[in-house]
């Protein structure tokens, strides 16, 4: 983790309420897709945890570590209602690199990548992480709608293959991404999800209960600090108690309890 | 030079910040940011006798000017504590720690400062911190806190253990604190501690229903500090004994103004939750702040406003 100070660079809409950041700063704390980042707003007590969508150094010399990190939010509240007004060269004062992360090492050769709404965004450095170590993901993303479909295409231009899934089928396959992963003809040696509770839930029974393929699922819950010291986040696993915000968010299909 | 240490019940500190328990874990988490031996002291994350989950979630509901927390006193048990907790601090921190008790009944206060003081342990720490703010189970589920005889009871217990100094964390939620500090000091205490967090709620506007799965949780950051400052003053006017101050402190000023109300110590709270690097950054901007108030040693200031 390293706290800094960071420039806005860009803050545009991608649909009518999920917004896309880039920041400008120290990138040296991320080390590893899945990982938050947790900023500082003016007016508001407690930051806000959002998840890192993209990271990248802005030169390949050795020793920089200054670089652009890309999140995707979504309005949810009076806070991030603010954020959508922060213009360009906005300085913030945000912790980057929270979290333990996805597990690559687990990918095997056929990972599948399932993201829903919001929770797509740390799908996309995963994607490119693996892609990097020569591994080809699939990816399947749920919508509710074609108003807020987002990100398929960034996907697709990273060389995935992508299946995108609307409640109300007006983009791709009808349904939920379950039914996506049921309709798809892969056989997959692991999944990396993020998506509200309820869909993880179903993801957790779909692809590893019944098919009986492992996985790493990011969970969301409402953080006092986002880096372990409030144990505002606990929840149960198998073995005890774990923090959502320093433990995870990322935990193993092995150790979640429903 | 100004000079920043004060003393705390026969201990001395090198600086009067104490982050404040249940916002610095049991330290060792904090060590991998900076080196915590910069701090006067912390108290760690309340410990009661048998490991406890907590509340539901949400336990976190953000207010204006600060937070409301029902974690519940998660923690993993005395005797993991001994075990994995206080080893790992062992390496980090070199001072003595204050240890923060809860209990259930006065018999679980005495037996978790037993365990800490018959372990290997007990050299790590200078003093006791006891949260009375729990709900007594004998007492019809009403705070040690809010009744002099009830917490009295439970300096007795806590007396009755250890000869390290007891320090009794008062909780705000009561009509006067100063009768309850009172009783904590007749029993022997060695030194009062407040304010623990203010009952407070929220509610979602979409559900109509409460934010936390509690319904109620407890208010700090700086929405409380008036309130803090306000019976801190009133506590040093009635006790011969130390007070810690604590509610809101965000800065080096907050201490100057907390101690002048007559803490001889003060604690950082929720502070630590929105910077993990507040208490360093206290401690230190301390010493050019006294030197712009022309204050040259910090055991001059305890009180000062009563003067």
């Amino acid at each position: 983790m390293k706290q800094g100070i960071y420039k806005v660079i860009e803050n545009k809409a991608l649909t009518a309420t999920t917004y896309r950041m880039r920041l400008s700063g120290d990138i040296s704390g991320i080390s590893a897709p899945g990982q938050f980042i947790n900023i500082q707003l003016d007016g508001h007590f407690l930051r806000r945890p959002i998840s890192i969508c993209d990271a990248h150094l802005e030169s390949s010399d050795a020793g920089t570590a200054q670089g652009v990190i890309t999140i995707i939010y979504k309005v949810l509240g009076q806070g991030t209602e603010e954020m959508t007004r922060y213009p360009i060269g906005r300085e913030l004062d945000v912790l980057v690199g929270l979290g333990n992360g996805y597990d690559l090492s687990e990918a095997g050769e056929a990972p599948l990548l399932i993201g829903g709404g919001v929770g797509i965004p740390p799908l996309y450095l995963t994607a490119k992480a693996l892609l990097k170590a020569g591994i080809k993901p699939t990816v399947i993303l749920g919508f509710n709608s074609e108003d807020e479909v987002y990100y398929t295409d960034e996907f697709t231009s990273l060389g995935c293959e992508v299946i995108t899934a609307t409640a109300d089928g007006s983009v791709g396959i009808k349904g939920f991404v379950t039914d996506a992963f049921r309709a798809s003809e892969g056989t997959y040696t692991h999944f990396y999800t993020c998506g509200p509770l309820p869909m993880l839930k179903a993801v957790y029974e779909e692809v590893y209960e019944n098919s009986g393929i492992p996985g790493q699922m990011s969970f969301e819950e409402r953080m006092g600090c986002g880096f372990g010291a409030c144990m505002g986040c606990s929840i149960k696993v198998k073995n005890g108690y774990k923090r959502v915000c320093k433990d995870g968010p990322v935990f193993r299909t092995e150790e979640i309890v429903w | 030079m100004v000079d920043t240490k004060v003393e705390l019940c026969g201990i001395t500190l090198d600086n009067p910040v104490i982050p404040a328990s249940g916002t610095f874990g049991y330290g060792y988490e904090f060590a991998e940011l900076y080196d915590i031996n910069c701090l006067g002291s912390f108290s760690f994350k309340g410990t009661t006798l048998e490991a406890r989950f907590g509340n539901d979630t949400p336990r976190i509901a953000e207010c204006p000017s600060g937070m409301l927390n029902a974690v519940g006193l998660q923690n993993p048990g005395v005797d993991d504590v001994i075990k994995e907790e206080l080893p790992k601090l062992s390496r980090v921190f070199s001072k003595p720690v204050m240890a923060n008790v809860s209990g259930f009944s006065a018999d679980e206060y005495s037996e978790v400062i037993k365990r800490l003081e018959n372990s290997s342990c007990s050299d790590m720490i200078g003093w006791y911190e006891v949260n009375v703010s729990c709900p007594n189970v004998h007492g019809g589920g009403m705070s040690f806190g809010t009744d002099p005889e009830s917490a009295a009871s439970v300096v007795r217990a806590a007396r009755w253990v250890s000869d390290k100094p007891i320090i009794i964390k008062l909780s705000p939620n009561v009509s006067d604190i100063t009768e309850i500090a009172k009783a904590c000091e007749t029993e022997g205490a060695d030194g009062i501690s407040l304010i623990n967090t203010m009952l407070g709620m929220r509610i979602d506007l979409k559900s109509s229903k409460p934010l936390l799965a509690n319904t109620t949780g407890g208010l700090s950051g700086p929405a409380v500090l008036p309130v803090a400052l306000r019976m801190v003053y009133q506590v040093y006017e009635t006790v011969d004994i130390p007070v810690v101050g604590m509610g809101g402190v965000s800065s080096a000023e907050d201490v100057i103004e907390m101690m002048m109300a007559g803490a001889t110590a003060v604690e950082v709270g929720a502070a630590n939750l929105v910077d993990p690097y507040a208490s360093k950054k206290i401690v230190e901007k301390l010493p050019a702040v006294m030197e712009k108030y022309g204050i040259e040693r910090l055991p001059d200031i305890i009180g000062a406003a009563h003067r």
